[in-house]
């Protein structure tokens, strides 16, 4: 049996603008309405054609929240619909300044995790952030104001490394912890 | 006795039917029953009044079982056909199990879960769990005076999905519909959440007997969504039994105690414990085989000091799953403690002193995951109360696969939403390569060889291409019960890749069936008619829902023929039902449902486009 047709894209499944800016609790208002409808507690007494209709809508929705919540992904989903690959797989290629700035965060982290100095991840990773949110600002009006989608393509792949960073900070505080 | 409900004529009684359903909280030192009576969440006790069946169970020689108390008192005499913590040998290898050394029983090492040789033959844990399923069905069924619609069984937060999928197991043995399993922690939330008409964020802090977890939710407006679960499924009270226990042999200079003397302290053990939350000190006597007597004084400061790093390694857990929520101890609104091992005072302490504030314990810890697994297992079985509430969980480690050098590389994150998937795409790496193999694990390390292996998958019947030619997409699918399915498709041929499925843990269904088959309850004949009363069920659930459906959205969607297609089916199978023929029962359900599927689509549109309340996207732009 074929899954349904989902025709719609993940904004107007969530009944959002196509727009990079968001309403976060409209977004998250939206994406309960949607489950009370689809998830399959709802539907657990009904007929198994029905059960599995319903897995198959509520993994779409959580699907749909998932890459909206998140900028970075949703950025590179909604180039993606505007016809923007933004090759993060292989266009590896960044400018030679912010590789730089690439190498003194990893250097720091690895610093910061040698040390067990959890109070200096913390810190890396509020700096972190504040980055991510200044690049979260250049991406909304790259990609909803002047619509210069290339240049957003640089920053989405900029915003993926620094996740990376992210996660780096994270499993540094976890291996503190662990030992 | 209940009265039989009679509707009127013309008029479908089903949704004025109340389904019996319950929830179970399958503990690994006690288990209960619970259910929702007159919109109250209730346990329901046996016929002595209790509310708690310890989760033990004895084997005995003819090969009748003792559940419960029964099997409890006689556990130091008969160690090694006694089985207690059970749940510790779910889904898990010998290899697996911490300390099997000390535990007397007769380990028998099958490949993916460890068996047990006892005098009525080798059991499998789902088993041994199967039996205390079977008095609490059994108990609920004479409680509510007829057959479950089903039941909603808990597991632990941090179970992996091969304890997940051998308590389904059990649960299926005992001839429990599964309607769900759902989380501990969460099953507390619910009924904490739906009691105190609690909003915000709130954390479970749930200590077991053997397992330790702890949940981040968000309550908001009837949606119980959870941010975070993390733990350690071998971490509990008993742990703290052991510390004890081990304190005792050094006091009275013992080593090497046969399995006898060990229960027996064990059991003083866990007593002294219990006895330490209300008093300062307690004395542990007892006399063991060789006549030797016992008798020492265990002080509460003594006791905190040998437990300090047991309730030190539940921080841990705390600590990661607020930075995956990303929150801070100060964001949280409450603490919802879970588990007779949250009693302990020291581990309250430490509770309160890391969230800084004093946990909630207006709720029985014992009874609270039970009740809020009836309150779902109501909602599930289709017995819609007055207030309607949405419940999202996520999957609490991540999913893998192995990829080259024997890394594991993450296809599913931990603390995703479920039901969750992810298509990923494969492709050969020799020319002419027709068959390849997956490597499915579960866990957060890098290699491979750290984490949970959960299913090897082949994938055969590739045409033969040059190397990366192929274009395999595998679907991996995470249901709401967190169990992992997975199924695969050739793309750029367009044949369908055959899949094997060769789970590394657990049971095959022809196991299933056998331990169905062996179990003295069960002749050839019973099998026959438990099949037929299941298909018959089933039969009668699947008509009433599609004339529910048709009632409701038939001639909105549906044109003629369809409506006449699908109305010939339910004919069919009406027919069928006065039959005893199981099988023709099945193949007719089946047909009911596949003509079914379109409309079910139709209406899921339906639903899902009036979810958002007909506003038209121009109104919403910012």
């Amino acid at each position: 049996m074929s899954a349904p047709d989902f025709q719609q894209d993940f904004f107007q499944l969530l009944g959002l603008p196509q727009n990079f800016r968001l309403d976060n609790a409209l977004l998250e208002q939206h994406y309960h309405a949607l489950q009370e409808q689809v998830h399959p507690d709802k539907f657990s007494h009904l007929s198994e054609a029905e059960r599995r209709v319903s897995m198959q809508w509520a993994t779409r929705v959580n699907e749909a929240y998932q890459t909206l919540s998140n900028p970075a992904m949703r950025a590179r989903y909604l180039l993606s619909l505007r016809g923007i690959d933004i090759q993060d797989e292989n266009n590896t290629a960044m400018p030679a300044e912010f590789l730089m700035e690439q190498m003194e965060w990893r250097e720091a982290i690895e610093e910061a995790r040698q040390a067990r100095d959890a109070a200096g991840l913390d810190k890396l990773e509020a700096r972190l952030q504040h980055d991510m949110y200044g690049l979260e600002t250049q991406l909304a009006a790259r990609i909803d104001d002047s619509r210069d989608y290339v240049e957003a393509a640089g920053d989405v792949r900029k915003l993926r490394f620094m996740e990376k960073l992210a996660q780096e900070i994270a499993s540094a505080l976890d291996a503190i912890d662990t030992d | 006795m209940a009265l039989l409900q009679i509707s009127e004529p013309g008029l479908s009684p089903a949704p004025h039917e109340h389904r019996l359903a319950v929830g179970i909280d399958l503990g690994t030192t006690n288990s209960l029953v619970a259910t929702v009576r007159n919109g109250i969440s209730v346990v329901l006790n046996d016929e002595n009044g209790r509310a708690l069946l310890p989760s033990v169970v004895r084997y005995l020689a003819d090969g009748s079982t003792r559940v419960g108390e029964a099997a409890q008192t006689v556990q130091s005499e008969d160690p090694a056909n006694t089985i207690i913590s059970v749940k510790r040998f779910m889904g898990r290898g010998l290899s697996d199990i911490g300390g099997v050394n000390g535990l007397p029983y007769r380990f028998v090492d099958a490949p993916g879960m460890v068996q047990l040789r006892t005098v009525a033959g080798v059991k499998s844990p789902v088993e041994v769990s199967a039996e205390i399923l079977k008095v609490l069905r059994a108990r609920a069924e004479a409680a509510l005076g007829g057959s479950l619609t089903g039941a909603v069984i808990t597991v632990p937060a941090y179970f992996d999905d091969a304890q997940r999928q051998a308590t389904k197991d059990a649960a299926k043995l005992a001839g429990l519909n599964v309607l769900r399993l759902l989380n501990e922690p969460t099953a507390a939330a619910i009924a904490y959440g739906l009691d105190n008409a609690a909003e915000g964020l709130y954390a479970v802090y749930d200590l077991g007997g053997g397992t330790f977890d702890i949940s981040i939710l968000k309550l908001s407006r009837g949606v119980f969504e959870v941010l975070a679960a993390n733990g350690n499924s071998a971490l509990g009270g008993d742990d703290f039994d052991h510390r004890i226990y081990c304190w005792l042999l050094e006091k009275n200079g013992l080593s090497a105690l046969g399995a006898s003397d060990t229960r027996l302290l064990l059991t003083r053990a866990r007593a002294a414990k219990e006895e330490l939350t209300e008093h300062a000190e307690t004395r542990v006597t007892a006399i063991l085989q060789s006549g030797e007597a016992i008798d020492t004084v265990l002080a509460r400061q003594d006791f905190h000091d040998m437990s300090q790093n047991l309730v030190a390694r539940t921080l841990q857990p705390m600590r990661r799953a607020l930075r995956d929520a990303g929150l801070k101890v100060e964001d949280i609104k409450g603490v919802v403690m879970v588990g007779g091992a949250t009693r302990m005072p020291q581990v309250q302490r430490a509770v309160a002193e890391f969230f800084g504030q004093a946990p909630l314990t207006n709720l029985d810890p014992d009874k609270v995951v039970a009740l809020g697994a009836a309150i779902q297992a109501n909602v599930l079985a289709g017995n819609r109360g007055g207030d309607d509430w949405l419940l999202l969980d996520v999957i609490p480690l991540s999913l893998g696969i192995e990829t080259m050098g024997g890394l594991s590389e993450k296809i599913i994150p931990r603390n995703s939403t479920i039901p969750t998937a992810r298509a990923q795409d494969f492709t050969t790496f020799r020319d002419g390569q027709t068959a390849m193999s997956i490597h499915v694990v579960q866990g957060e390390r890098e290699l491979v060889s750290d984490c949970r292996s959960l299913a090897k998958f082949e994938l055969r019947g590739i045409p033969p291409m040059v190397a990366g030619a192929a274009r395999i997409r595998i679907t991996f699918q995470v249901d709401a019960d967190g169990l992992l399915n997975v199924s695969a498709r050739e793309l750029g041929s367009g044949v369908e890749a055959a899949i094997t499925v060769k789970p590394s843990y657990g049971l095959s269904d022809t196991e299933i069936t056998r331990m169905l088959q062996d179990s003295s309850q069960y002749a050839q004949d019973d099998m026959q008619l438990r099949t037929l009363r299941e298909h018959q069920v089933e039969a009668r659930q699947l008509l009433e829902a599609v004339q529910n459906a048709l009632e409701q959205d038939g001639t909105e969607l549906l044109d003629e023929t369809e409506q006449t297609r699908i109305r010939g089916s339910m004919d069919e199978l009406r027919a069928l039902l006065q039959t005893d023929d199981h099988h023709a029962i099945k193949r007719a359900i089946t047909r009911l449902n596949d003509a079914t599927t379109a409309f079910a689509q139709a209406r899921m549109d339906k639903s899902v486009s009036r979810a958002l309340g007909g506003r038209k996207l121009t109104d919403l732009e910012i």
